[in-house]
This record gives structure tokens, sequence and C-alpha cells, in this order.
């Protein structure tokens, strides 16, 4: 009877101790964050300034050729429930219901520095490109919808009622500035509740939005001293916001300074760094099974083999 | 009847691809992913890792009394990956673009732990189909002459003597993927509850198929015992049972240092469903570690036969958790599997267990009752 024997036993529960051992005291270095290109370009979107009146939503569907989405208001006019398969832009509405606290709330993709989306991306359908824009291309995308379930402010969309569906999201329209023009949602806001420009003017411009009215503005949370959304927040954003109400109001989520994807990379990086574990397994598991294959072809089986052996 | 199951599902099979995913599925923006994913991929992977457990006990712990157990092991692994990599063409919305993933090298984005699971599972399928084709060629070249005899003729020794490097593959490969699936919930961050995000989810996803990759092999040894009349390998599965109760001990026990160590113990204190989640994967997989704490318990046919499907349920709840139930997109999102998306699952099911019962019927994979198993090359 050939039991699996202590030593075996042993030997396995040391192994998976050295690798949980190794595991838990993890480093927490050893990826290098991702910083925005020195062209970086984005968007900067105040709540004090917008009044709602949707006319970035309208410019984003002509300038993206997408259709207006009338499903919620009977076919009638443009509804957008929030954004979709069909809405790259949308402005909400915060309401507070227990006091008269209300804010608008511009969505779209905050082109991050370090984005969680095109870190999953299998084959790059997802990049980031000039300008540091995550853009999208379709004859890469296998529709497995990864980006969206890595997204930290899940942007993008899936067009879910298509036979050949794709992913849809803000692509600052990239389209659009190679041809020298701007976004089309900055270009008509009569307001210039949100402006498009070089990431660095626009948080130097945020910044000084903030000491010139500091009881104007808003953090994270209520009490906290006022930000900028999307300087530092998941490893920064391209697209910044201001905000008279605090951002966990309007969605945002209280992100620390780590990129998004640091973890989970840092992970991956350290099993697969250069590819030497796997081959350096590979070599040493074929070196094994090489022999133990000799081994048990000469013995063909061993004694007292409970299937019978071949005594 | 199985048969019949299969065909009713097959007009959803159809159905998903003549409505698309909006119509067939409940999925949305929030949930991109559910049962198509969480089942038929992440948990039936890990129930098709039966090779992969018999494997590394014959080759690499050098076991060769468990060599009866290879074939049916690799069968059910090849069956169980075939079935997840189908799956996948339901859950895309683009399946004919997968197989631009091989084709551009320079596209690849090592970073993305998905992408290496959908390269490895490419791979370990072609890998899992070689390893058991001598079984198939050991019948043709017995068989009528024809293609299938002169081609099982020719390839049988190169085959045998890729042999060695099959297996290792065989072993790398899940090894790989397996660990990255818990890689690649990591990534999602702060919507994953934090009872679950920890960058020891690949170690914890590794195990857990390890787990569930013996339970299967106990599974199809009685099934194939009470059905097929065959001699249950009652000794050999109990000494492996010795094996697990340490490694199920070590999952848990991981888990709750882990949770100790970056201060989230006091998380259970919530009673949520999330906690009840926690403590009930605990409970699973703590349980079949003491159904076999003694040698005459393991020695129990039916009591191990019990423990495994503990050990299944365990694993498979932990999965379904990891990405499902602990992932939390906005509020505005909920998630509950459509009726044809049940269906696709269930024929999917449906046929694996057709295919198996077929295959184990005209080839020899169930080593016959009784009958010595010589560790010679071509039985590997």
């Amino acid at each position: 009877m050939s039991a699996v024997d202590r030593r075996t036993v042993l030997k396995g529960v040391a192994a998976t101790g050295a690798v949980a051992a190794t595991g838990i005291s993890l480093p927490a270095h050893g990826r290098v964050a991702k910083v925005a290109p020195p062209d970086a370009v984005g968007l900067l979107y105040d709540t004090t300034l917008c009044i709602g009146c949707k006319t970035c939503v309208v410019a984003c569907r002509e300038a993206n050729d997408k259709k207006p989405d009338t499903r919620l208001s009977g076919g009638l006019w443009d509804m957008p429930s929030d954004l979709n398969g069909q809405t790259k832009n949308v402005i909400k509405l915060y309401k507070d219901p227990d006091s008269p606290e209300r804010s608008y709330f511009k969505a779209q993709c905050l082109h991050c520095v370090d984005p969680a989306c095109v870190g999953a991306c299998m084959i790059g359908a997802l990049q980031k490109r000039e300008f540091g824009i995550v853009t999208y291309d379709s004859f890469f995308c296998s529709g497995c919808r990864y980006c969206q379930m890595v997204c930290p402010f899940e942007i993008p969309k899936f067009e879910w009622e298509k036979l050949a569906p794709k992913i849809v999201k803000c692509e600052l329209c990239n389209h659009r500035l190679r041809e020298g023009r701007q976004p089309g949602c900055t270009e008509v806001c009569p307001r210039h509740a949100v402006v498009y420009g070089k990431r660095t003017d626009l948080l130097a411009e945020a910044k000084r939005r903030i000491a010139e009215s500091p009881k104007k503005y808003k953090g994270q949370k209520k009490g906290d001293p006022p930000k900028v959304y999307g300087e530092t927040e998941g490893g920064g954003t391209q697209c910044l916001y201001l905000s008279h109400v605090p951002f966990e109001k309007l969605g945002l989520p209280d992100l620390s300074a780590d990129p998004v994807p640091h973890v989970a990379q840092t992970v991956q990086h350290g099993i697969y760094q250069g590819f030497v574990a796997p081959v350096a397994l590979y070599a040493v598991l074929g070196a094994v099974v090489f022999r133990n294959r000799k081994k048990q072809a000469a013995t063909s089986g061993e004694p007292g083999n409970p299937t019978g052996g071949a005594e | 009847m199985l048969v019949g199951v299969f065909a009713f599902c097959a007009l959803f099979f159809a159905y998903r691809f003549a409505a698309g995913l909006g119509a067939s599925t409940a999925l949305n923006d929030g949930y991109p992913w559910g049962i198509w994913i969480a089942f038929d991929v992440v948990v039936g992977t890990a129930l098709g890792c039966g090779g992969y457990a018999v494997a590394l006990l014959v080759y690499i712990l050098n076991k060769g009394t468990y060599h009866p157990l290879v074939r049916p092991a690799l069968l059910t692994s090849a069956l169980g990956y075939t079935m997840a990599s189908i799956a996948i063409h339901f859950d895309v919305g683009r399946p004919w673009l997968l197989y631009r993933i091989p084709l551009f090298p320079a596209h690849w984005n090592f970073d993305s732990a998905l992408f290496e699971v959908a390269l490895c599972v490419m791979t370990y399928v072609a890998v899992l189909w070689l390893e058991l084709s001598p079984a198939f060629m050991e019948k043709w070249s017995q068989g009528p002459a024809g293609f299938l005899k002169r081609t099982s003729e020719k390839a049988a020794p190169i085959v045998d003597k890729a042999m060695p490097w099959l297996i290792a593959l065989g072993l790398l490969l899940p090894t790989m993927h397996q660990s990255s699936l818990g890689t690649v919930m990591l990534l999602t961050g702060q919507k994953l509850h934090p009872l679950w995000n920890t960058p020891l989810l690949p170690l914890l996803f590794l195990v857990s198929c390890l787990g569930m990759g013996y339970a299967v092999v106990v599974f199809e040894s009685a099934l194939s015992a009470g059905v097929l009349g065959r001699r249950r390998e009652t000794p050999m599965l109990a000494s492996l049972a010795g094996v697990m109760v340490p490694v199920l001990a070590i999952f848990t026990l991981v888990r709750f240092v882990d949770l100790g160590l970056r201060g989230r113990l006091g998380l259970l204190g919530t009673f949520d469903l999330y906690t009840g989640m926690f403590l009930l994967e605990t409970v699973l997989f703590l349980a079949p570690a003491f159904m076999l704490l003694s040698q005459k318990a393991r020695s129990d046919a039916g009591n191990l036969f019990r423990a495994a499907m503990v050990m299944i349920l365990a694993g498979s709840v932990y999965r379904l958790d990891a990405y499902i139930v602990a992932f939390r997109p906005g509020s505005r999102f909920a998630y509950f599997p459509s009726f044809a998306e049940l269906m696709v699952t269930l024929g999917v099911v449906a046929l694996e267990v057709i295919l198996y019962v077929v295959i184990v019927k005209y080839f020899p994979i169930l080593s016959a009752p009784g009958a010595e198993a010589p560790a010679r090359t071509a039985r590997a």
C-alpha cells in the first residue's frame, strides 16, 4: 500500500507556506507608476459654473456620430439615463434629499495617467496614445468587457443591444484635436464650466481658483479641505474636477494616490518578470517528469500496488 | 434524456447569437461578467483540474500507483477546459475576434492577467487533448485500415517522444493560469470587497483549484464504480485525502492571517451578506478537513465521497463569490442570471457529460477492473 507518506505531505505544506509568506510580505514597490506625458491634455470641469444646459451632451453626440438616446422618453427627446453604449458624455444632477444642496456633474472618461483599462486589455484595443488620451480600436476588441470590470469610474460602456457590440467611451475627441479643433463639449459650453487644455495648465488654473475662493470648494468628504479631483487620485487623471459639494456625493470614488493597476501588476510582474520563473519551472518540471517516468517504466508498478501490480 | 436536455438548451445557444447579449442575458454595464464567466469558466476550469492534481502526484511526487487515475482525470480536464472555451464564445461580444489574440504577438499585453489566462487556456486545451491522444490512437490503430489507422500509427511514436515535455507543460500551464484567475480580480481594486481583495488571490485560487481537482477525481472514481461497476480506488484516494487535510487547513489559515495583518478582521464583525459568505466559505473549506481527519474516516468510501462533494462546493462558492457576489459596482446595478444564461450553462454541462459517456464507452480511458496499470509510456 503506497500511502502518500509523511515526507510528501510535509514538502507540500512547506512549499505552500513559503509561497504564502512571500505573498503576504509582498513589496509595495517593484512597479514603476506611469506619469502623465509632457503633452498630456484634458478637461477641467467646475460644478460652480455649470448650469446643466446639456449643450455639451448634444455637441458630444454630433462630434461622435451618436444618435440621441430616446429610450426613456418614449422616442420623443434625448434622455440618456447615464453613460451608455451610445452616450459618451452626460450631465447628471445630484440632489441632497435633506437640504437644498444640489450640483450638476459631468461624466465622461477621466483619461487616467495610469489606466486600469489599458492594463486589462488583452491585445491593446484600449491604449494610451498621443496627448495621453486613452483610445479604443475595435479591431483588437473581442468584447470581453474586462475594461468594464476594472474601471474605478465605471466609464467604458458596452453596446448590449448590438450583434457585433463594441466598447463606447469618450476619447477626448482625438479626431477633432488632430484637425486643430477642441473637443465638442468644451467648444460649446456657454459658461466655460468645462474647459480644454494642457493638464499642467488646467491643474494650475484649478489650484488658482481654490486659492482665490477656498470657501467655495470642497474635498472628498464633508469637512475635508478643498482639492482638485484627479490631481493624484488613482495615480492621477487628465480630466480634473472642482466641486462645491463633496466629491463622494458626485459618485467620484475615494482613491489613494497609488495607480489603480498598481497592486495587481506588482503581483503579475513579481511572478512573470522576464518570464524567468515560468521557464525555470518548466525546465524543472520537465526534468522531474522525465526522471520519474523512466523510474516508473523500469519498475512498472510498485510492489503491493493496489491496482493489482505486475507481480 | 441528456440529449433531450442538450437539445432544449441548444435553442438558447441560438437565441443568444440571434438576439445579442443585451436581450438574452441579465448582464449590464455594472455587472459585465455573470455566470458564463464565473461559473462556466472560473468554476468549470477548476473542476477541470483533476488532470493537474493527478499529474502532480504521479509525475512529480513519483507515485506511479495512481496511474489508473490519470486517463479519466485527463479526460474530465480536457472536457472541462474545452467546455469553458466554448462558454467564452457565448460570453464575449465579438467571439470571432478572439482568434486575433494569438495572431498579434506584437500587441500582447503582458500586464494583463486575463491575457495570460486566455493564451494559457488556449494552449492548455491543445496540450490536454494531446496528452489524451494515445488513448484514441490505441483504439484507432487496432481499428479498420484507413486514414485514422494510418495517422495513429504515424503520430503515436512522435507523441510518445514528446510526452514528458507535454506533461510538464500540462503542469506549468494550470499553475500559471489558475493563479492568474485570482490576479484577474485583483485589478478590480475597490470594487472587490476587502474580505476577498488581497494580493494573495493568485495563491488562494491555485490552492482551491488543487482541492477541487482532487475532489473531482474522487467523484469520478465513485461514479465509475457506481455506474460502470468498476472497482473503487478507495485506498489510493484515502491516502490522497491525507494530503488534502493540511492543504485545506492552510488555505483557511492563510486567509485569516492575511486579514489580520491587513487589519481587516474587524470586517467580520459586521453582519452582512459579505461576512455571511466569507464564514460560509470558511466552514465549507474546513468541513472536509475535519471529515478526513482520521485514517479510519479516510478509508470509508462514502465519507470520502461526501467530503469531496463539500470540497467542490467550497471551491465553487469561493470562486463565485470572488467573481460576482463580492464584486460591488455602483449601487444602481443588480445582477441575477437570466433564464437563457442558465440554460446555456446547463446545455454546456449536458454536452460535457454526453461527450464523457461517449468517449469512455468507445476508448480505453478507464483501466479495466483489476487490470494492472503498467507505467509504460503509452499509458501517460
